[in-house]
């Protein structure tokens, strides 16, 4: 890893650090200072896209873990988010369980189911596994639609109560900000520690070729079930975090679009980068956000129905191009521009 | 007889998914690329056809052959466009290329057509039952079914009796040795998704005449197809049309005894049965690998 011109290692500590120096510790704090403070000074419509980025940062740091890491693809990401939302919704509004249980019990539960549907990854590959965890995104909703609609209110949505901390409710877009981020950060922090641990070198090991991997010592059983079952354990705390947010859940919030849209992230961001998942997120995110804005805009001399359909083709179509063309010219992503404009910085004036 | 008549209906349908099965794995085949966007291309192919019809009150004789070679020629585009510079890039890229196109289509399909569901102007094929003794069967199905059939024979005789059958064959065995032995891959690739995009067209315009063309019908019964290439295996064509059989076959009988709702997701039941316990399909081919 590069560092500027003049920084040593002393000891092994500083070797681990994820921050360095003085400047990246100053840099850090102020960053997460200038985060949490965010409800102080941005509206709740900002606030409200701010929310939506972390929830969606998590699910996807979830899934560049599988597929980015560990190279398992996944077309059920969102299935498994839904597993977290109604695993949540359902021990609150059932069981009246206090949100700071009900948050990790729902991330276990859909962890693994995660694995349940990630089984067949021992003895299949590529196209096979995205097509058995396209067959999740296919039973869980049905499942959740069809099967004790008492509960889950079938393909209606479910309301779910705003968490509670004493009497105070998050209910607003300000105060469930702090339940968000915190864990939004702490997903980052997790997910970058487990990479470069014995995990993280397991998964790329078995990316990079799984019956090496297994040469070498690696159990397959063992690491890439894990990688399932953290995968989904994101995605449930994810689901389980949508669900106190929107406050109200139905199984076609969790449709294979979404999928797609997680995959679409990591791949634009960089796989298996995290920096580059964040970025990712926020750059295919923010897109979409502009287009909802301005997409009507665009439109407005159309006939009302054309102008809504022409809105609704805009957000894919936009979508499936920033895939293609990150596919086709910069298949490493973001995270690999990020890489050269820091090294860019850091050696100029001089070229290399 | 209620059996029969499950059966029978399960097997007509079945004729259809068969088709849309060997549209995925004709371009699975020669370029080891699964075909994600064959949803949309059928959207795209019904929707064409509708314009010429409704819009442009073409005759029917001129709109059938138009339509099925502009969506032809669009699935040549596609090739060309975005999986042609994908070649030799790990699996995932031609997985997501295939989900980004199949976005594409449906942004471009929703800015033309809209979200709405429409259907043909007047019913393409006589719409009626037959009945045969206590068993109705849709002569819509029926004939969807011998168009189904027609395609598969057209294409057998295309695949053993020309050369370009012969260079897509010898594609399929190996890019590499085809290529050694003057084989242009790679246009027996944009030939291959040209063909496909026609099956894709045809299966289109039958769905959409029997269920309704609208972006939220279509796609939803090529996904059904996904299952079926998957039991006969990727490799095979004789496995796609045995596979649609099934899934067809399966879909009518738990629809039928056990209940409607469940026959959404039977097929995808089926999927993961079949990939815990043989997961290179009927007549796939078991893969060996080395390091």
């Amino acid at each position: 890893m590069y560092r500027p011109c003049g920084t040593f290692d002393e000891k092994y500590s500083q070797t681990m650090a994820i921050i360095r120096t003085r400047k990246h510790w100053i840099l850090t704090l102020l960053g997460l200072a200038a985060l949490m403070t965010m409800p102080l000074y941005l509206s709740g419509r900002v606030l409200h896209f701010v929310n939506l980025l972390g929830i969606y940062m998590i699910a996807a740091q979830g899934l560049n873990l599988l597929t980015g890491f560990a190279g398992q693809i996944s077309l059920g990401q969102s299935a498994f988010m839904a597993v977290g939302a109604y695993s949540a919704a359902l021990l609150t509004v059932h069981l009246h369980i206090p949100f700071w249980l009900s948050i990790p019990a729902a991330s276990v539960i859909a962890g693994l189911v995660g694995v349940v549907f990630g089984a067949p990854s021992l003895r299949i590959k590529g196209f096979y596994l995205a097509m058995a965890t396209l067959a999740a995104q296919f039973v869980i909703p049905w499942l959740i639609t069809n099967v004790r609609t008492d509960l889950t209110g079938g393909s209606s949505s479910m309301l779910v109560p705003a968490p509670k901390i004493g009497s105070l409710a998050l209910a607003t877009q300000q105060s469930i900000f702090y339940l968000i981020i915190p864990l939004t950060c702490l997903t980052v922090f997790l997910v970058t520690n487990t990479a470069r641990s014995r995990i993280g070198r397991a998964f790329l090991a078995v990316r990079d070729n799984d019956l090496a991997a297994e040469m070498m010592g690696i159990s397959l059983l063992r690491y890439k079930l894990l990688a399932f079952f953290m995968s989904s354990l994101f995605a449930g705390l994810a689901g389980s975090l949508w669900a106190y947010w929107m406050r109200a859940i139905s199984p076609d919030q969790f449709n294979l679009l979404e999928s797609i849209w997680f995959l679409g992230m990591i791949i634009v961001g960089g796989m298996g980068s995290v920096v580059g998942v964040a970025f990712g997120v926020i750059f295919i995110k923010l897109f979409d956000i502009l287009i909802t804005l301005f997409g009507p805009r665009l439109t407005g001399f159309m006939s009302p129905q054309l102008a809504q359909d022409t809105a609704a083709g805009l957000s894919p179509f936009v979508f499936g191009l920033f895939i293609l063309i990150f596919l086709i010219i910069e298949p490493r992503g973001l995270a690999h521009r990020w890489e050269i404009a820091k090294s860019y910085f850091r050696l100029w004036p001089f070229k290399y | 007889m209620l059996f029969l008549q499950f059966l029978l209906n399960g097997i007509l349908i079945g004729g259809l998914y068969a088709l849309l099965a060997l549209g995925i794995v004709l371009i699975y085949k020669a370029t080891r690329v699964f075909n994600f966007a064959l949803g949309e291309m059928l959207a795209l192919g019904a929707f064409i056809l509708y314009t010429f019809l409704s819009t442009l009150h073409l005759s029917l004789w001129l709109a059938l052959p138009g339509s099925v070679l502009i969506i032809g020629t669009a699935g040549l585009a596609m090739e060309r466009l975005t999986l042609r510079p994908l070649i030799g890039q790990p699996i995932l890229a031609a997985i997501m290329a295939t989900l980004a196109l199949s976005l594409m289509l449906r942004g471009l399909v929703l800015f033309y057509w809209g979200s709405s569901i429409v259907s043909y102007p007047e019913k393409l094929l006589p719409a009626r039952a037959s009945v045969f003794g206590d068993i109705y069967l849709a002569n819509e199905l029926i004939w969807t079914f011998v168009i189904s059939l027609a395609c598969f024979l057209a294409l057998l005789v295309f695949f053993h009796f020309t050369k370009s059958g012969l260079f897509m064959r010898a594609t399929a065995e190996g890019h590499d040795t085809a290529q050694a032995a003057g084989v242009n891959v790679e246009r027996v690739f944009s030939m291959t998704w040209a063909i496909a995009a026609l099956i894709a067209g045809v299966g289109g315009i039958m769905l959409g005449n029997r269920f309704g063309i609208g972006i939220t019908t279509l796609p939803v019964m090529a996904i059904k197809a996904f299952p079926a290439v998957l039991f006969g295996g990727l490799e095979s064509m004789t496995g796609a049309i045995v596979g649609g059989l099934v899934i067809g076959i399966v879909e009518s009988m738990v629809g039928g005894y056990l209940n409607p709702q469940l026959s959404e997701i039977a097929p995808y039941i089926v999927l993961l049965l079949i990939l815990l316990i043989r997961p290179e399909g009927l007549f796939g081919l078991k893969r060996i690998e080395r390091i």
